[in-house]
């Protein structure tokens, strides 16, 4: 009886209760606003992604990324933008570019002194979204 | 002097290419790996399946590396280049000094007498993308081989090897689990080089290739720096030479694309007349 106790326990731990502690790590939601402002800056700073930007609605753009960090931290907020095929559909965004944007936000985050096991697992769950983002 | 024209150009030619293209190094930091002791990209003793330097998919990388092993009774240098095209082909070359130091002498070689080897190295990532694919348990696989010609063929002869020269085929999975901070690498090698191949390959124990085992667990401090313990398996072909494995534990530190840095603590167990070989692994990389 303990494997199948231990199963449940397990499952419903992944389940019910939400892991805020890298939302926390974070500084939630304010901290999170201070990551992507950083991270725009750097992606305005960088001459592989400035072209990208420049031109966008970088407020509209902060705004979404805030929800959507805040989504994949696991905090409670909920993402409105468009899903991430839609919105670079047609930008051209080599996987040279996506890098660029990882390291963007590496800094943002470092310069916010977030912890790394924290930025690790944001990182991990933006990553595979280079399927839909890399279309070049 | 051949060898050294293929290693220079091997480097100098992608540094043209680098002048000229429009954007090199677009992988992470780290994740170009740095060179193993057989000229691979990978860890300090074992290849990755990560192909070495910083180009992506669409670009072309390289870099070239020194690297000093100084044990208890011996020396080991070895340097080389190596060219990542694609992210899809990995083509090296690396150039291994064993110098036998007082050994020698015993050995009836004479004091510090120096065996070469050479080896011409080429990997092909079959499938996976060990960094981006985070939503999946599947590993980038490579696989390669190392042409390697040892160019002392009468003494390695001596000592009881079949051969000078020999090819190694390994096949690599290797992840990072960046939720988890961690690096895993796995890579199944069959070779019958002795030592490397510095003592030539196939013996009188065992003339046949055998498989090996080898494997990296590295953890990822920050964006610029890991640690780890690596350990691979040997085989053991020459009667009078026995032959262990080895490990290391390292710290590797990149603090741009163009430079990194690795330290090592290895220990080599026996290398011909001399028990527990130790000592201290430094290497130094540059590409882009
Ligand atoms: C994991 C990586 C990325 C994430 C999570 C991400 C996320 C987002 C989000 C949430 C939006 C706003 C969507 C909306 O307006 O509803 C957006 C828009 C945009 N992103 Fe990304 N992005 C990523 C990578 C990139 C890269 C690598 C580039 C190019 C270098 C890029 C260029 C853009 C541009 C130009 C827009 C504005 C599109 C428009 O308004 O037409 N993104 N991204």
């Amino acid at each position: 009886m303990l494997f199948p106790t231990l199963f449940v326990l397990l499952l419903s731990g992944q389940t019910f209760a939400a892991d805020l502690s890298a939302f926390k790590a974070f500084g939630e939601k304010a901290g999170l606003v201070k990551v992507v402002d950083d991270l725009m800056i750097n992606l305005l700073a960088d001459k592989r992604t400035k072209p990208f930007f420049e031109k966008a609605d970088q407020v509209r753009i902060k705004e979404k990324l805030v929800e959507q960090f805040c989504v994949e931290l696991e905090g409670p907020c909920t993402y409105t933008g468009q899903t991430m095929k839609r919105s670079h559909k047609g930008h051209d965004i080599n996987t040279a570019h996506f890098y660029a944007l990882v390291e963007a936000l590496q800094l943002a985050m470092a310069k916010n002194e977030i912890p790394e096991r924290a930025q690790n697992k944001l990182l991990a769950k933006l990553a595979p979204m280079h399927k839909d983002i890399v279309n070049k | 002097m051949k060898n050294l024209r293929i290693l220079s150009c091997l480097f100098f030619c992608a540094t043209v290419w680098h002048a000229n293209a429009v954007e090199t190094s677009g992988k992470l930091l780290l994740t170009g790996g740095v060179t193993q002791i057989e000229g691979a990209g990978g860890g300090g003793l074992t290849p990755w399946a990560f192909i070495g330097g910083y180009g992506t998919r669409d670009q072309v990388g390289a870099s070239a590396y020194y690297t000093n092993v100084v044990i208890s009774d011996y020396h080991l240098e070895s340097t080389g280049a190596l060219i990542g095209v694609y992210d899809r082909v990995e083509f090296s070359f690396a150039r291994l000094t064993f110098d036998t130091q007082k050994i020698g002498a015993l050995l009836g070689l004479g004091e510090d007498y120096k065996i070469k080897q050479y080896v011409y190295g080429l990997k092909v990532k079959i499938f996976g993308d060990g960094v981006l694919d985070q939503s999946s348990w599947v590993p980038q696989v490579a696989i390669g081989a190392q042409y390697k010609k040892n160019q002392e063929g009468d003494v390695v002869r001596s000592v009881g090897a079949d051969d000078d020269a020999g090819i190694d085929y390994y096949v690599s999975a290797t992840k990072i689990f960046l939720a988890q901070s961690l690096l895993v690498n796995t890579t199944l090698r069959r070779t019958k080089a002795n030592q490397l191949g510095i003592l030539g390959f196939g013996g009188d124990q065992e003339a046949s290739h055998t498989f090996q085992f080898e494997g990296s667990l590295g953890y990822l401090l920050n964006r610029q720096l890991a640690v780890g313990v690596e350990h691979r398996l040997k085989p053991d072909n020459l009667k009078v030479a026995e032959e262990k494995d080895w490990s290391d534990i390292f710290i590797a530190w990149a603090p741009t694309k163009n430079l990194s840095l690795t330290a090592a603590y290895t220990v080599l167990g026996n290398i011909v007349l001399r028990d527990d070989q130790s000592g201290f692994y430094t290497s130094l990389q540059l590409g882009f």
